[in-house]
Formats: structure tokens, C-alpha cells, sequence
């Protein structure tokens, strides 16, 4: 055998990953084999690969059960580690943990996205020593993702466990898209809950995709296949930078879809009657273009990225047909990521408002409304973006100051003629101010003298009131908000400012 | 059998359907009344209302059961 034979060959064996039967596991599964993820997930396959012979001493641990290296996505080069679950159930070795840190400083150097497709039983405990407590062990990957977090975008794609420790991959990315049935996160397996705890729970209740798509909010995207989840990956980094310092490439512009029904025929006058915001968001962006962020998750408040004449938009808009839309501790917890998100990689903002407010009641308070609330009004005061607000229907009380109100410094605070701003409502409002004196009046004069107050109460809140105190900066047409939008995005684009000069804020948590 | 649950605390404003109606997944079958809003809460299965656990007026808890749908 020559050299080069020689060589080829261990390449081969290499590439083969883990036994075969492990391959057939996955198989029945639905899962792929980590090369076939890597091919579908790149424009071409992966270009270049490092530590491949990673402990290729040992036959049965090819890579050392990782592959990470270098390929293109939508024409731009991103790294990528991505674990092979045929090899020893995709664990963490000293090799293993060394490739992921490699790979990361990468990303750190070259200032370029870091992909994490993650399919994980955990560390190795028989290495323990070498590969969990050191200055290169495995939580110097976690101190890695925290430093690289806003520098450049990193996405989790979880195609299996991510189990202990491992579950902080997900935790520290700017998205996790799941793949359901198969993907899951915890940090003790049920098996240890019933030994530890005594609690009896199956691994799809405690820590499956469904779970964390709706119930916890730690996946944001779930996926029915490790097909869609890669497409979905592929769609949404074509919304981002390489890094902070760039702004999002342009795409060909596209026209709205066209709808029987404009966006005036689409409002209910009534403010109490529920719409469909996605009818909304759809006549404003360019058409198909819409890349939602935690569907399943808080769905009384809607974040997405989407495209206004071939720009990147991150939309955050109130769903009256959920919950009212009023902002509870989940949703207010949504748009502060989301906010980030954007903020970090120059994507500017969208605020679609039509909101009662923030949820009150016993439950919500024990639940910390007021600090969750003040979370989504840190990140959204402290973007730096070009950020518009649009007043859609109402506006109350704090919903109003959430949703980038005026005193929050948006480049422009838009209303439709449907507008209404206030600390609340008019039926609220004329409880709060005339209880004692609705109880004095007779029964029957009650109804009249409410009307009466209410009245009064919307001529004072009346939208060309506060038009004309300059409280909005424009009232704009329904159907020409599109247009106005467009305009504004492109005069807005050259902002640049800091928001303030500090260390860091202490953010309400 | 499928239960549908209220999203959200407030009280019972309609209900828009009746026992032994049919409704299909997403129908809505009733409307809550909270924050001063109208809350449509909707069927999650096709099937026929076997029971209705609340009445116009009442109050509910999120996650109180409303109806069963079979």
C-alpha cells in the first residue's frame, strides 16, 4: 500500500462515522447521518474540515464523535460543529470539547456565524477529568458562546438530546430550531427525576421539542423534519450579517401578495373586536417573505422577521385574536430576545400595536409581571436600530411604553386613523374616575350618564387630539402605511448612534 | 377526546355553541370577556361538544376545562 492509499483509506474509515448498526438506529429514527446534515445544510458541502483524524487511535471513535469546519450558506462562509451520534451517542470527549473551542475561536477570528447541530448524550464521564473541569473543558464552549453572543449570529439546530450540561449549547444561541419526536433538552432524564425526585414523567412532557416550542420558550422553532429544520436555517440567516459590524444583505425586492381585502376593510372599528395581525403583517411586507420566531410560544404577541422592500425587518406585533393581546411574563420575555436579537445584527425594528395593556390579576404578579414587562422595555428602549412605531388600534397604559411608544425614542411613532392612545380603555377609564358617583345615581340613569363620560373620554383621546399635541409623528393612511414604511426605512438607515456610555446596564432579569 | 381550555382568566361573555354541536378544529366556541377585550377561545379538534362546563357570566381561571369536545 502507498502512502497515499494508506491515507485514503483511513479517510474512508473515518468518514464512515460509528458502527453500523448505530447508523440503522438512527435510520428508524428519521435521523441522518451527520455528512448528510452537513450536505443539505451548505450551499455545496463543507469546504474545509479540521481535526478530522481526532482520535483516529481509537476505531471506535472516529472524529471523536464531532465534525467541525468551514462551508457556505446563501453564498456566505460559516463554521459549524455538529455531532455524530453514531459515535458513542454523540458524547463529549477531551477531543471532542477541544474541536468545539477550536472551532468557536474560529468564528471569534474570522467574525463569522457559528452553526450548532447538536445530537448529544452528554459528556463522556469515563474522561471526565480531561473534559469537564479545565481551563479547556467543557464550559470554556459555554464562556465562548457568551462572548461570541451579538458578535455574530448562532443558531442551534437540535436533531437529538442535548442533555446536561449540553442543554446550555441551546440556551446560549440566538435561535434553537427542534426537530420534533426526536429532539429534546433536560438536565436530568426522566430516569434520574424518578431516582432523585421520585417524579414519573416521560422524556417528550419534560423536555421535549413540543414542550420548549410552547411551554418553556427554550426551542423557538419547531421543526417536523431534519429537512425543514435545516431549510428553515437557511431561509433565516439570509436575514442576518456575517457580524455586528455589517448590515443585512439586500434581496430583490417583491410587492405585497395581493389580498381581496385592504388593510381599512381589515380593522374592526369596534377596539374591542379581535383581527387576525398576521392579515396585517402580510399586506405590509414583500410577498412570502415572512421567517417567524417563537410561533407556538406566547402567540398573543408575534415576532418575525420579515422583508419591506428587500430589507430585513424585525417585526414585533400584538395578536388581539390570542389572549387579547395583552402582554403576559412569556410575551414580554419574547420581545426582549427578539429585540436583541435585531439590535445586535442591524436589523431594524417594526411595532405593530394594538394592545389593552399588560395582563393584572394574582397570578401574573406572582409570576413577576413587572420585572418580566420591564425586561422588553430595557431591550426595546436600548435598541439602536431604526425603530418604528405603528399605532394600529389602541394603545394602553404600558402596552403603549412596551411597544416603543414616543417617550422611547422611536424614529417615528405612526397612527393609523384607528388609532387610540390612553392609560386605558374608555369603559376602564369611566369605572375608575366615576365609580362613586355611577353608585349614587338611580339604576336607571346609570346607562346614560356612562355613555355620556365615555364619549367625552374618546373625544379627549381622540387620535388628531394627540396628533395635534405632536404626541404621534404622523397619521397615515391604512393602505399607504407600506409605502410610508419603505420611505422611512431608507431615510432611517444611515443612524448610527450609542445608546449610552457605560460598562453595562443591570438589567432587569 | 379533546378539552377546551381557557387561555386566560376573565369571565364567560358567550358561548357560541351548544351540547351535541359539531365544530371543527379552530371553530371558536367561546368568547371570554377580559382586560376589556373579547377573548375567542376555539375548539383544537374536529368533534361534537359533548359537554359545556361553564355558563354565560361565569368566571374562569386560565387553564379552566370550558367544554369537551368527542
Amino acid at each position: 500500500m502507498t502512502y497515499t492509499e494508506d491515507l485514503k483509506e483511513r479517510i474512508d474509515n473515518i468518514k464512515k462515522g460509528g458502527q453500523e448498526k448505530y447508523h440503522q438506529k438512527n435510520e428508524e429514527k428519521g435521523k441522518m447521518f451527520v455528512r448528510k446534515r452537513l450536505e443539505l445544510l451548505f450551499d455545496d458541502d463543507m469546504d474545509i474540515e479540521d481535526a478530522f483524524f481526532a482520535n483516529s487511535m481509537d476505531e471506535d471513535l472516529p472524529s471523536d464523535g464531532v465534525v467541525t469546519g468551514v462551508g457556505q450558506i446563501n453564498d456566505q462562509d460559516v463554521c459549524v460543529m455538529a455531532n455524530d451520534s453514531t459515535v458513542k451517542a454523540g458524547s463529549w470527549g477531551k477531543r471532542t470539547v477541544e474541536k468545539i473551542i477550536r472551532i468557536q475561536e474560529t468564528a471569534a477570528k474570522l467574525e463569522i456565524p457559528m452553526l450548532y447541530l447538536v445530537d448529544s448524550a452528554g459528556a463522556r464521564i469515563t474522561d471526565q477529568v480531561e473534559m469537564f473541569p479545565g481551563r479547556r473543558g467543557a464550559g470554556r464552549i459555554f464562556h465562548n458562546q457568551i462572548k461570541l453572543s451579538g458578535r455574530v449570529p448562532q443558531v442551534c439546530l437540535l436533531f437529538g438530546p442535548s442533555a446536561a450540561g449540553g442543554a446550555y449549547i441551546p440556551a446560549f444561541c440566538d435561535i434553537v430550531v427542534m426537530v420534533e419526536g426526536n429532539a429534546s433538552m433536560y438536565l436530568g432524564s426522566p430516569r434520574m427525576a424518578e431516582k432523585v425526585i421520585g417524579e414519573k414523567v416521560t422524556l417528550e412532557e419534560m423536555g421535549g421539542a413540543n414542550m420548549h416550542c410552547s411551554v418553556s420558550g427554550v426551542g423557538d422553532v419547531l421543526a417536523t423534519s431534519e429537512e425543514e429544520a435545516i431549510t428553515y436555517t437557511r431561509s433565516y440567516l439570509a436575514y442576518f450579517p456575517a457580524n455586528f459590524r455589517n448590515k443585512p444583505a439586500l434581496v430583490e425586492p417583491k410587492n405585497v401578495k395581493g389580498f381581496e381585502k385592504s388593510i381599512t376593510d381589515l380593522i374592526p372599528e369596534n377596539q374591542n373586536t379581535p383581527f387576525n395581525m398576521y392579515d396585517l403583517i402580510e399586506r405590509i411586507i414583500d410577498e412570502d417573505s415572512f421567517c417567524e420566531i417563537k410561533k407556538k410560544f406566547a402567540p398573543e404577541l408575534i415576532t418575525g422577521l420579515g422583508r419591506i422592500n428587500g430589507k430585513s425587518v424585525g417585526i414585533i406585533a400584538n395578536q388581539p385574536r390570542m389572549k387579547g393581546g395583552v402582554l403576559f411574563p412569556d410575551s414580554a420575555d419574547k420581545a426582549a430576545k427578539f429585540i436583541q436579537l435585531c439590535d445586535a445584527f442591524n436589523i431594524p425594528l417594526l411595532f405593530l400595536m394594538d394592545i389593552p395593556g399588560f395582563m393584572i390579576g394574582t397570578k401574573v404578579e406572582q409570576a413577576g409581571i413587572i420585572r418580566h414587562g420591564a425586561k422588553m422595555l430595557a431591550a426595546m428602549s436600548e435598541a439602536t436600530v431604526p425603530k418604528i412605531s405603528v399605532v394600529v388600534r389602541k394603545a394602553y397604559g404600558a402596552g403603549l411604553y412596551a411597544m416603543a411608544g414616543p417617550a422611547f425614542e422611536p424614529d417615528a411613532c405612526l397612527a393609523l386613523p384607528t388609532a387610540q392612545i390612553a392609560v386605558m380603555g374608555p369603559e376602564a377609564a369611566v369605572n375608575a374616575v366615576y365609580a362613586n358617583k355611577i353608585a349614587e345615581l338611580p339604576e336607571e340613569e346609570r346607562p346614560a350618564f356612562i355613555k355620556q363620560k365615555q364619549e367625552e373620554y374618546k373625544d379627549n383621546i381622540d387620535i388628531y387630539h394627540l396628533a395635534s399635541e405632536m404626541v404621534v409623528d404622523a397619521i397615515v393612511d391604512p393602505d399607504l402605511l407600506r409605502e410610508d414604511l419603505v420611505k422611512r426605512y431608507k431615510i432611517y438607515e444611515v443612524k448610527n448612534t450609542t445608546f449610552t456610555e457605560r460598562k453595562h446596564g443591570v438589567y432587569p432579569v | 377526546m379533546t378539552e377546551v381550555k381557557a387561555s386566560m382568566a376573565g369571565s364567560v361573555w358567550k358561548i357560541t355553541v351548544s351540547e351535541g354541536e359539531k365544530v371543527s378544529s379552530d371553530q371558536d366556541v367561546v368568547i371570554l370577556e377580559s382586560m376589556k377585550m373579547e377573548i375567542p377561545i376555539a375548539a383544537e379538534a374536529d368533534g361534537a361538544i359533548k359537554e359545556l362546563k361553564i355558563a354565560e357570566g361565569d368566571f374562569v381561571n386560565e387553564g379552566d376545562i370550558i367544554a369537551i369536545i368527542e
